[in-house]
């Protein structure tokens, strides 16, 4: 194993955020001393060291971390004995003694004290379980009409995927649009966290739907059983995988969990960058990696054009770093991180040509090809689901107030579908909306403001090159 | 998705040709007056950040998916919408001086360029075009706004500069 002595990944200077750590803290990882600030996630921490292997399958092929957010399963750990934590979830404290485990881990001896857990039954107007935009601009709509709010949030902080997008959002003035992503969200969190109609619940996950709609809440402090008015499922989404010879060596990453190490921690997740993928998202953190100093070499789509907005692929043409359409990528090799990848130009049927590929040489691989709309949750209110391709994958039918076939079951943001985040601001309000007439009864400012959302929703759409989503929209729409 | 794709959408570039087709190009006669805006946004984004950023109302939309029109005349050149565009994609160029053309691009990368100071001028596809000195620079929100000297020929090609560490 490499030495992870001195490595320092950590981003002190860059052109748009600026990283205010926390106190420094020490914890012990394999028995050696290592250091943090508060503020970092424990896999956050262990990469800015230079720690790139989280965990080894049974037969011993060395895996990396994929989506830093808590949604994969990469970076399970074992955390004072206590096997599975989810270490890029795990704030980092003093004195943690933290392991990594090969293949599926021991049964653990110590499991967590129940002694001094809180264990209580809520009940509430509205319960929003996701602080991203469509949560937050939810919870803050339906407080605005008085209603009682819980607002849930797994992350130990509010905002969702904003808090990483450094870059600023179309859209219009009135709507967040030409702010920086995680302006936007602090923006949101601060007026959240002011009210005193909404209560928030951070580092909390809704693990389980049960009898009458009762969603359980688990965290550090206790448990909590919340029957709820109203529930919206804002969870958002997770990073699509894709298949190819040495897809889990450490250096593979999604290109969320690369933006998250970056501009959410100011972590240079690597230096020298292959980037899978020529969606918005792709285009957006390649740029995004080079203003933390790292080289794109290339972006790869397998399609025969770019995915996103052109005004994104131009800005990294700019720069030099080129875009290879009808391209793939074909293997990584590296001993115990990427050390380098082949790429391969792909035939009308997607199949690789030979003789075409290409070697690059990179330590980051990092994959945006899609996301799937997180609704493993949502489903077990027993709402209809129906597969749109157009929106991911899985999704629940709803109305164009967003209720789903449960009545009071709401859903908004890239849970219903994948789209953005202006979208997901309105789609959370126009839920809202629908949540507060299910409790106050009819409100005719609350049915005009909703009726100007959907209309706005409509004109939004109405984009030719989002005729795609557009589809999938028509198809997951319900009569109300 | 239709057949003809757009060779911008292949390789990324969006080309005069491709903003002249959406109306976007100033006019000759423009150009001679003094600085003007030079919007490279072909595509009906959902957005209309330049619209309200404009204090001179010289841009405007009916819907929000749009492609930007400019009214020439209203238009001062000022760079205020430079500051503002999400799609880094709107610029200023002044081609009023007899020698040289000055070139208003948005720069988000450290280190924070200076008057006076020598910078690479890069092209739409990253190739180095030579260098410029830089005359102007203002910040907004973390973007920088530089004008930098260019060879006159060169007024619609440079696209980013970059500075040397
Ligand atoms: C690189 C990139 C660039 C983007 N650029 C733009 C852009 O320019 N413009 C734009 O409009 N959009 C953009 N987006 C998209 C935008 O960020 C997302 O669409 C938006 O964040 C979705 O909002 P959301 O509220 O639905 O979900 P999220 O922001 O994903 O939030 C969901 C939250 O729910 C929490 N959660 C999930 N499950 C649970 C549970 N069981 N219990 C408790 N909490 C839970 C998660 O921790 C998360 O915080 C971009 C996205 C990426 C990745
Ligand atoms: S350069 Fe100034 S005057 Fe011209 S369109 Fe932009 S903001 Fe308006
Ligand atoms: S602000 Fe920029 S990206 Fe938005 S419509 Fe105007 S030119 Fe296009
Ligand atoms: S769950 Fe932690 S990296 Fe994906």
């Amino acid at each position: 194993m490499p030495s992870s002595k001195k490595i320092d990944r950590r981003i002190w200077e860059h052109p748009i955020l600026e990283f205010k750590r926390g106190k420094e803290v020490r914890f012990y990882f394999e028995g050696e001393e290592m250091k943090g600030y508060e503020g970092e996630s424990i896999a956050v921490a262990l990469y800015a060291s230079g720690i790139d292997i989280f965990s080894w399958t049974e037969d011993n092929r060395p895996r990396g971390a994929f989506c830093m957010i808590g949604k994969c399963s990469s970076c399970f750990m074992v955390v004072n004995g206590i096997p599975n934590v989810r270490t890029c979830r795990e704030p980092v404290r003093d004195g943690l003694r933290i392991e990594r485990q090969r293949g599926l881990p021991d049964i653990p001896r110590v499991t967590r004290d129940e002694e001094g857990l809180e264990s209580k039954t809520l009940e509430t107007d509205f319960l929003v379980i996701g602080a991203g935009p469509a949560g937050l601009s939810a919870a803050l709509k339906a407080a605005e009409y008085g209603l009682d709010v819980i607002l849930v949030e797994d992350h130990f902080r509010l905002g969702g995927q904003l808090v990483k997008q450094t870059h600023k959002f179309f859209g219009s003035k009135d709507l967040f649009g030409g702010l920086r992503g995680f302006q936007i969200a602090e923006e949101l969190s601060k007026k959240v966290s002011s009210n005193p109609k909404i209560k928030v619940f951070l580092e909390t996950l809704a693990y389980g739907v049960f009898k009458d709609l009762t969603i359980g809440l688990a965290s550090k402090k206790g448990h909590y059983k919340v029957k709820a008015k109203n529930i919206l499922f804002s969870t958002g989404a997770y990073e699509n995988y894709l298949a190819f010879p040495g897809n889990d060596l450490p250096g593979v990453m999604g290109a969320g969990g690369a933006q998250t190490l970056m501009n959410e921690y100011g972590i240079r997740p690597g230096d020298k960058v292959l980037t899978i993928g020529a969606g918005n998202v792709g285009l957006i953190v390649s740029y995004q990696l080079l203003q933390a100093g790292a080289k794109v070499k290339a972006i790869v789509e397998a399609m025969p054009q770019i995915g996103g907005w052109v005004v994104h692929a131009a800005k990294v043409r700019r720069y030099g770093i080129p875009i290879y359409t009808r391209h793939t990528i074909k293997e990584v090799w590296g001993n115990n991180r990427v050390e380098g990848a082949t790429i391969v130009q792909v035939d009308e049927k997607w199949q690789p040509v030979p003789g075409t590929e290409k070697d690059i040489d990179c330590d980051l691989v990092i994959i945006s090809v899609g996301l799937t709309p997180d609704t493993k949750l949502l489903a077990q209110t027993g709402a209809k689901m129906k597969w749109i391709p157009e929106l991911g994958g899985l999704v629940a039918l709803r109305t164009k107030y967003m209720e789903t076939t449960v009545p009071g079951v709401f859903v908004a943001g890239d849970a219903k579908g994948i789209e953005e985040a202006t979208t997901a601001i309105v789609e959370g309000k126009i839920a809202a909306l629908t949540a507060v007439l299910r409790v106050l009864g009819h409100v005719d400012k609350a049915v005009e403001e909703r009726r100007q959302l959907v209309q706005y929703l409509e004109q939004y759409r109405q984009s030719p090159l989002l005729s795609r989503s557009r589809r999938g929209i028509e198809k997951a729409t319900i009569e109300s | 998705m239709s057949k003809e794709i757009p060779p911008f959408r292949v390789n990324g570039i969006i080309s005069l040709e491709d903003i002249k087709k959406v109306n976007l190009l100033p006019p000759e006669e423009r150009l001679k007056k003094g600085p003007v805006v030079l919007i490279e946004c072909p595509e009906m984004i959902p957005c209309n950040i330049c619209v309200s950023a404009c204090p001179f109302h010289a841009i405007s939309m009916d819907k929000i998916i749009d492609i930007p029109r400019v009214d020439w005349d209203k238009c001062i050149g000022c760079g205020v919408c430079v500051s503002l565009c999400p799609g880094l994609s709107i610029f200023v160029v002044d081609l009023s001086k007899e020698d040289k053309a000055l070139v208003t691009v948005p720069h988000e990368f450290l280190p924070a360029p200076k008057k006076g100071d020598e910078v690479t001028l890069l092209g739409r596809d990253g190739k180095p075009l030579g260098t410029g000195k830089v005359v102007k620079v203002w910040e907004r929100n973390k973007t920088y706004i530089v004008t930098v000297e260019t060879p006159k020929e060169l007024a619609f090609e440079v696209k980013a500069i970059w500075v040397k560490k």
